[in-house]
């Protein structure tokens, strides 16, 4: 008899915005690797500042781009980069809110090294009402010789009914 | 169209991923991936990553095909890839065909877009630069 209306809060499971409010990159990559293309690809995560996280995408024989070639394909690295990116605008944001996608462009500078571990930081350096920026790079082991640098935009995906 | 031989040099990430050709059209690879837990981002949407490498394996696939048609041999190097995403990517397969804007002595232009069910509604562009580099001995 209205027993199941309504259960106390501590009854339930937090969702995952409560998760993640006060938003925690090291938390948030073990939820979101745990499953789905992160966690296919292995992502894990590395660092974090205010405004920027770095995550890691650890070396595997079955992600190689050109046959005969031993480098990592470019797939990877952008996957791996459009997570960063979504994780830094998270963080900058510090709540974890819908976001998509629109725009992403990578420059790919070098080959990552056989056998290393590539790590893409990104940062979230703009935050207006419907629109995120990011910029980033990614490395194999040292910042100051990336492998790709990225320009990414993301749109904040608006409740529905409301702008 | 002439089945060129060249669906074996899929790269290992592109078939890991489950990306596979669908179907020839003029000359061209249609390249598809079925939705499942690889292609994932937030539940039963496509992840950007994914999309992202659909994209661009179709650019390439166009590449090599052309090349090949052309006789010419080449070692592939990405350059850059910027990716325009336009719908959100449901749980079905998507589709992604290349088309080479400009196919120079060294590089090579491609646009890519990538569709569903609709194709006059495509979910996503790409506009990619591939260098074309010697083989090495």
């Amino acid at each position: 008899m209205g027993l199941s209306t309504s259960l106390p809060p501590r009854y339930r499971l937090p969702t995952m915005s409560e998760q993640l409010r006060k938003f925690d990159p090291a938390q948030a990559t073990a939820f979101f690797a745990g499953r789905g293309h992160s966690g296919w690809l292995g992502l894990r995560y590395s660092d974090h500042g205010d405004d920027w996280v770095e995550l890691e995408l650890p070396w595997r024989e079955d992600l190689l781009g050109e046959d005969g070639q031993r480098v990592l394909a470019s797939g990877p690295i952008l996957s791996l980069m459009d997570m960063a990116s979504g994780m830094a605008i998270w963080r900058a944001m510090d709540e974890f809110t819908a976001i998509a996608t629109l725009d992403l462009r990578v420059d790919y500078v070098r080959p990552a090294r056989e056998g290393a571990s590539v790590f893409g930081r990104s940062q979230c350096y703009r935050i207006t009402r419907s629109a995120a920026f990011v910029r980033g790079l990614a490395h194999d082991g040292d910042s100051g010789d990336p492998v790709a640098h990225i320009q990414a935009v993301f749109m904040k995906i608006a409740p529905t009914g409301r702008l | 169209m002439t089945d060129i031989p060249e669906i074996e040099a899929l790269t290992p990430y592109a078939r890991s991923l489950g990306i596979a050709l669908d179907r020839w059209e003029d000359g061209a690879p249609i390249m598809a991936v079925s939705f499942d837990e690889t292609v994932e981002g937030r539940p039963d949407h496509y992840h950007g990553g994914a999309t992202g490498g659909l994209l661009e394996t179709a650019g390439y696939a166009a590449l090599r095909a052309e090349l090949a048609r052309q006789e010419r041999v080449a070692l592939l190097k990405p350059i850059n890839i910027t990716v325009q995403y336009l719908a959100a990517g449901k749980s079905r397969t998507s589709y992604a065909l290349g088309r080479i804007t400009k196919l120079g002595r060294r590089s090579a232009n491609i646009t890519v877009e990538a569709w569903q069910d609709d194709r006059s509604r495509p979910i996503a562009t790409a506009v990619m630069n591939v260098l074309m580099a010697e083989p090495s001995a």
